[in-house]
């Protein structure tokens, strides 16, 4: 079947959703399969529009619910196809089970999720509860802060998935509402240029190759098992990271624009930082330029961009230098100090000289962060690094009303 | 590639199996016996143990009219050339459809328990069932 090609602007002025919609019209996917759900509707909206109005080959599969998406996609993908989806909240939730699948079937789906908080109660907006489900189900994990890396991001995700040497499925993530509803200026690449970055999709092992049938999901008990899961770990361990750098590279010498496994903003000689994912990472950044010209706090920041993978190494080599950090979770741990606190905890654990470590819950359910929340973490960090030591409790709420929380 | 020697460490990503060594051109025209199964295939593993009642194939009475080929899920009726030659018990579940499709009279398929010897089986077969007016 014929399809159009679509003729953009330069810099078109797109929300989140948009470009990851357009993301996925550029790379020709074979098979969608998706059940919308707030706020990452318009993504599979504005694909189904495409389709009707010419400008999608590819199949686009309307399904009961989001763990039938998942399970379409990942039949899709086992046959041999380009193939994504995208969801949100409690759709991720119930799409959990079919996560793991895809990453042990080793099958190189890309996931949009549009960040939204976990009910009860019920919440439309954006937090990063339900992205912290994703944590330890084997898919490689980008973090986009803006429109502009939710497109960006999207041709990696699948020039990194579907490479041969790594074969496992990756998500996009982006903040609900503050990025994904949010319009910004959004540099484009033309339909060809787009399309040549990621490339004619290579199948493996796929099942509509009807001279060499292969069985996919099978059974394997305690005799096979674990050779599989440690095999999948072992590839995430090892061979992501050079195929992500390749991605960066190349397509920073397509666009100019450069991604890192590990963002930094005025890190070169700070002192203290603050930790964080998605749109809280430009809040910060901007934060950190204000404090170190009227407060001089030597501010810097770090953006997770690469969630999983997780960045080791990556991260030791920024924070080594530190005297204090804020790791800033925007998801609530229910008992416990929060994700970004106990894995920056175990990259620093076994370094010589270690910064002091707090950890800040903020922003559920798409309550704000404001520039004043950041300055003040700024101010607590710099009184734990002049005092080498905590002054404040380990884990404080930022942004809720009510009195001070406040733990360990 | 060939999965003959495949153990824990030869195995390929996602747990993915081949059911035959090499390519498999004209599968559908080539008989079950004559493919080249790998070992991961299960034709060539038992996958019946836990069967406790089998159906006995009695070809006195089979007219070879295929419903048993036809209705089996498990692919276990043996026929070739459109001649029922009797039940793969290395597949067969003992779920009994083909017992219930079989048009004969009496039937060509009956169920006994799995340890019943087969020629006692059919010397035990039913007569003939006389039409009631």
């Amino acid at each position: 079947m014929a399809f159009e090609k679509m003729k953009l602007k330069e810099i078109e002025v797109w929300d989140g959703n948009m470009a990851a919609s357009h993301a996925m019209r550029q790379v020709q996917i074979d098979v969608v399969s998706a059940y919308p759900i707030t706020p990452s509707t318009p993504i599979v909206e504005n694909y189904s529009k495409f389709l009707a109005d010419g400008y999608i080959e590819g199949e686009f599969m309307m399904v009961e619910s989001e763990h039938a998406a998942m399970s379409g996609c990942i039949g899709a993908s086992a046959a041999g196809g380009r193939v994504a989806t995208a969801t949100s909240a409690q759709g991720l939730a119930l799409m959990m089970e079919t996560l793991y699948q895809a990453s042990g079937m080793r099958l190189p789906i890309v996931l949009n999720i549009v960040n939204r908080a976990l009910a009860a109660p019920l919440n439309v907006n954006g937090d990063h509860s339900d992205m912290y489900l994703t944590r330890d189900s084997g898919w490689i994990h980008f973090d986009a802060y803006n429109p502009q890396h939710v497109y960006d991001l999207n041709f990696i995700a699948f020039k990194v998935a579907e490479d041969h040497d790594v074969r496992l499925p990756a998500i996009v993530s982006q903040d609900g509402f503050m990025t994904s509803h949010t319009a910004q200026g959004v540099r484009t690449l033309d339909d060809d240029t787009a399309y040549n970055f990621v490339g004619e999709f290579k199948p493996m092992n796929d099942m509509l190759d009807l001279d060499h049938p292969v069985t996919h999901g099978v059974q394997t008990e305690e005799d096979w098992h674990f050779e599989h899961k440690a095999r999948q770990h072992n590839d995430l361990m090892t061979k992501v990271f050079p195929k992500i750098e390749e991605a960066f590279d190349a397509f920073e010498k397509l666009t100019g624009r450069r991604y890192n496994i590990v963002e930094t903003y005025h890190m070169d000689d700070a002192e203290v930082a603050i930790v964080c994912m998605g749109t809280s990472v430009e809040t910060a950044a901007e934060v950190a330029k204000e404090l170190r010209e009227n407060e001089g706090i030597k501010a810097g920041v770090i953006g997770i961009r690469v969630l999983r993978p997780w960045p080791y190494k990556q991260l030791q080599e920024v924070v080594k230098n530190l005297k204090a950090v804020a790791t800033l979770d925007r998801s609530s741990p229910n008992g416990a100090p929060g994700m970004l606190f106990n894995e920056i905890s175990g990259v620093v654990i076994n370094l010589d000289k270690r910064p002091v470590i707090n950890n800040y819950i903020y922003g559920l359910g798409g309550r704000d962060l404001t520039k004043v929340h950041v300055a003040e973490v700024f101010r607590d960090l710099k009184a734990n690094a002049d005092a080498g030591k905590l002054t404040t409790p380990t884990q404080q709420f930022i942004g809720v009303r009510g009195p001070k929380l406040s733990y360990l | 590639m060939s999965m003959e020697n495949t153990g824990w460490d030869g195995f390929e990503i996602g747990a993915m199996l081949r059911s035959f060594d090499g390519p498999a051109k004209d599968i559908a025209l080539t008989k079950q016996e004559d493919r080249n199964y790998s070992k991961n295939n299960s034709f060539t593993a038992s996958v019946a143990d836990w069967r406790i009642i089998k159906p006995v194939f009695n070809k006195d009475y089979c007219i070879d009219c295929q419903f048993c080929w036809v209705y089996c899920p498990d692919i276990s009726i043996i026929s070739r050339d459109k001649k029922m030659l009797g039940v793969d018990y290395d597949h067969c579940k003992g779920c009994g459809i083909c017992v219930e499709v079989c048009p004969t009279n009496p039937k060509s398929l009956l169920m006994f328990p799995e340890q019943k010897d087969t020629e006692e089986a059919i010397a035990e077969w039913p007569e003939k069932e006389k039409k009631e007016k």
